[in-house]
């Protein structure tokens, strides 16, 4: 039975709206910005966007440690780490604009709602000029969508599907990682080297959007060099057993795997598929191979011996020796006891990528510095020589090829660059089939 | 028990002062911001539709995310084909829901118990994989369905820009800073909108419990088979809550799209039906205020808590001497942050343990101490806790 004491409840609302009452407006006042949030005070506020829990909280965690590192170095702590080797030199370590940088987090939970909504708290309550973060495409999408609708800038931090800087694409919204179609143009020629241009290939792929470009990025790469597709087949997102989807593998006559798989489903399947005796295995006279087109050092250590001499690309990875890697790996190193994954070094760059554009525009309007950015050719920050294209807002720069490595001197040093694919063998055109649909659109200020 | 129709009114009026009043009783607690706000309002619909199938008759539903899911697609498709009012968007999202909620509900309502519940849950499970992967087309999978620029939207006639949602021209987002008291006050146009529409749904249900249809539901919570054995079939009478129910869920969903315009498939997951399981026990299954509290406290929990990070909990505990900041911070971060769930968790199983009719029985409990006129602790007037099931 539904009860109500409604004269008592009654009584305390009503003193309660009493007392609400009381609290009558007192000065009216109309927001008089530019811009959404525009920096008042002595600070300018950044909104991380990160995983804190689900599947790729390991991600999100590495990549919160990144924006911290960030945040200090541009307010002039710790050792500088980029900035150094950064060959814009408009930032000084004095904060941006003369302002100091704070931050706030928000946990996106790997879920769109949720990242949206704690992406607008940042925006609406603590006043964020800029939303960063993100380990997954989708919630990448969906916050790109909002900051365009709430005129911030986003600056995507872990996103691969080619949708990002594809079909979804907005104004306000920067990736600087790299994308499936990359990958494919990166990793064909090593396959070709390695394995030859008479190949059947037989994908695994992860049942949504990413998988799915991935998929179609990496079999137009390989059916370029001649290889054959036997069979693509879609496993759902978080299958813990895949045993059933590597059986058909055996029998199909392919002798390649490619998985489209990412974070722990890829650890589950590469892991299955060697002890299934996938690798060592003779078809067609040949030896079977498997694939890992993104390839990150976290996953490579979920799986621990089954990644050895597994060929895939990243976006960078620590090992590497130009000035700007070597910065950030002792830095990030020195705060905390261990090198940085790609995901941290995507959104450590994004941070300080965005400061140096506020920096060199002299305002936080997000129009200002959507041209700052667009266009920008920059170097020293890992990647060698980089474009931030105008027209997708892309960023296009070297692609690396890893293999599993054999013989690892730590638990870190688990995969090595075998190749470093150039910037122009990855470039393709704004209107590219794969990246067709949708438009950038004009850049929001908001407000 | 009696109730009159006065205090029915008094407690509907109170109900929408609060509820109009939220932006300035809630900016002090940090959860004064636009969005916040609108999910108060918009959970708070799903958990009073919620609890007409489940407070009334007992039948546990884990599977109303679908139909909040689904609502959300139709009111996103609205919003892409016809225009960017949201008044096609919400009554499209409704039917949705309904018709929805139609069909599951005439299969699930086949069994009663634990396995309606599992009926539910497959069906919502079912839907949610639909909706991330075969259904992309429709769904844009894991991506979620979003509004672009290049739409039908036959009804705007292709007008230029940024598309907004709006109410005949007043936008969602449209938002107004007051300064009381030296606090920073925003009354949002899409909060009035989803205030609206929660006070009329409140009334709603309302009137549902206190009419003949809402007796005929809580007589099936009480005994089912006694009414069959009397010759009444219930199952029009589940089957009627079960849709009204599930178009609560389904305009709930519509005005997420609405004051959002996104639809994802996690929105169906199973976590999330759970959460208004969770939002309407907590609150006290069966009351009419309950789920609407219920639906606060979770959203405020899972916004406000899950953000506060170490910088935070320094500057909280900075009166304290430095040694015992740092130990009280390590241990209070444990239950802050990525933690949240940890402390709903514990408030749930104290609210399940000592208060089974969840919060409202813990206000009615503190009115009796506070007005206490010498009723004994077992006098009549205390509550009956609202069993699960």
């Amino acid at each position: 039975m539904a009860n109500f004491t409604i004269s008592r409840r009654g009584l305390l609302k009503t003193s309660a709206v009493a007392g609400a009452g009381l609290a009558a407006p007192m000065v009216w006042r109309r927001p008089a910005y530019a811009y959404t949030n525009e920096p008042t005070g002595s600070s300018v506020i950044l909104g991380f966007n990160v995983p804190q829990t689900g599947a790729y909280a390991d991600e999100g965690a590495d990549e919160l440690r990144a924006y911290e590192l960030a945040v200090e170095h541009l307010n002039g702590g710790g050792d500088g780490g980029m900035l150094a080797t950064f060959s814009s030199k408009a930032l000084s370590g004095a904060g941006v604009n003369g302002k100091k940088v704070e931050f706030v987090t928000g946990d996106t939970q790997t879920k769109s709602d949720a990242a949206r909504a704690s992406a607008k708290r940042m925006i609406e309550r603590d006043g964020a000029s800029m939303i960063t973060g993100g380990s997954s495409s989708g919630v990448a999408v969906a916050v790109q969508g909002l900051c365009q609708e709430m005129g911030v800038i986003f600056m995507a931090g872990l996103t691969h599907s080619n949708d990002t800087t594809g079909k979804d694409k907005k104004a306000n919204g920067f990736r600087h990682f790299f994308n499936a179609y990359m990958s494919g143009a990166a990793l064909a020629p090593v396959l070709k080297s390695n394995y030859g241009s008479d190949r059947k290939a037989y994908h695994l792929t992860a049942d949504y959007t990413w998988g799915w470009t991935q998929e179609e990025s990496i079999a137009a790469a390989t059916e370029a060099l001649g290889w054959q597709t036997v069979e693509k087949v879609r496993t759902p997102l978080g299958a813990g057993d895949f045993s059933q989807y590597l059986t058909p593998v055996l029998n199909s006559g392919a002798d390649v795997l490619i998985l489209n798989h990412y974070g722990r489903d890829m650890v589950n399947s590469l892991t299955q598929a060697v002890q299934f005796g996938l690798k060592g295995k003779q078809v067609n006279g040949k030896n079977f191979e498997i694939v890992v087109p993104l390839y990150s050092r976290l996953m490579a250590q979920g799986a621990g011996e089954a990644v050895k001499g597994i060929y895939g690309s990243t976006n960078w990875h620590w090992s590497l020796q130009d000035e700007g890697s070597k910065a950030f790996v002792k830095s990030f190193g020195q705060k905390y006891g261990f090198p940085p994954s790609q995901a941290a070094h995507t959104c450590y760059v994004q941070a300080l990528l965005y400061a140096d554009a506020a920096q060199r525009a002299g305002s936080f309007n997000p129009c200002d510095i959507v041209a700052a950015l667009e266009g920008f050719e920059f170097d020293g920050m890992g990647n060698g020589p980089t474009l931030y294209r105008a027209e997708d807002h892309q960023c296009f720069k070297d692609v690396l090829v890893v293999r599993g490595k054999e013989n690892p001197t730590s638990q870190f040093d688990l995969l090595e660059v075998v190749d470093v694919t150039p910037a122009e063998q990855v470039t393709y055109a704004p209107d590219h089939p794969m990246f067709a649909g949708g438009e950038l659109g004009q850049c929001n200020p908001g407000a | 028990m009696t109730s009159s129709k006065t205090n029915d009114r008094i407690l509907l009026a109170v109900f929408s002062v609060l509820v109009l009043a939220g932006p300035i009783i809630l900016a002090p607690f940090g959860a004064g911001y636009p969005d916040l706000l609108q999910k108060f309002a918009i959970y708070g619909i799903f958990a009073i539709g919620f609890n007409i199938l489940f407070g009334l008759t007992g039948y546990l539903s884990f599977g109303h995310a679908a139909f909040l899911g689904v609502g959300s697609y139709a009111a996103v498709w609205m919003f892409k084909l016809l225009s960017m009012n949201v008044i096609p968007a919400i009554v499209f999202a409704v039917i949705v829901g309904g018709l929805f909620s139609l069909l599951i509900g005439y299969i699930s309502l086949r069994r009663s118990g634990i396995y309606f519940s599992i009926l539910t849950l497959a069906f919502a499970q079912m839907s949610y994989n639909l909706a991330y992967s075969v259904l992309t087309p429709i769904t844009n999978g894991e991506t979620g369905l979003q509004v672009t620029l290049d739409d039908p939207r036959i009804l705007d006639g292709g007008a230029a820009g940024q598309p907004f949602s709006n109410l005949f021209g007043l936008n969602m987002i449209e938002t107004t800073e007051v300064s009381i008291l030296g606090m920073a006050v925003q009354f949002n146009a899409g909060f009035y909108v989803c205030a609206a529409i929660l006070i009329g749904c409140f009334y709603i249900s309302l009137r549902l419990f206190r009419s003949p249809f809402g007796m005929m539901l809580k007589a099936v919570k009480s005994n089912q088979n006694r009414m069959s054995y009397t010759g009444l079939n219930t199952r029009p009478y589940t089957l009627a809550a079960f849709v009204i129910s599930g178009m609560f869920a389904g305009l709930a969903g519509g005005l997420l799209a609405a004051m959002d315009p996104l639809a994802g498939a996690e929105r169906m997951q199973w976590t999330a039906s759970g959460e208004v399981v969770l939002m309407t026990i907590l609150g006290g299954a069966g009351t009419l205020l309950g789920p609407v509290l219920g639906a606060g406290l979770i959203k405020y929990f899972e916004n406000i808590f899950s953000a506060i990070n170490e910088g935070v909990l320094m500057d909280f505990w900075s009166f304290l001497p430095e040694t015992l900041q740092h130990a009280v911070v390590s241990v209070s971060s444990l239950f802050v942050g990525e933690g949240w769930h940890l402390t709903l968790g514990l408030i749930f199983m104290v609210i399940v343990t000592f208060l089974p009719g969840g919060l409202i029985e813990g206000a009615s409990r503190l009115g009796r101490l506070v007005t206490n006129r010498g009723k004994g602790e077992n006098g009549a007037a205390r509550p009956a806790p609202a069993p699960a099931e």
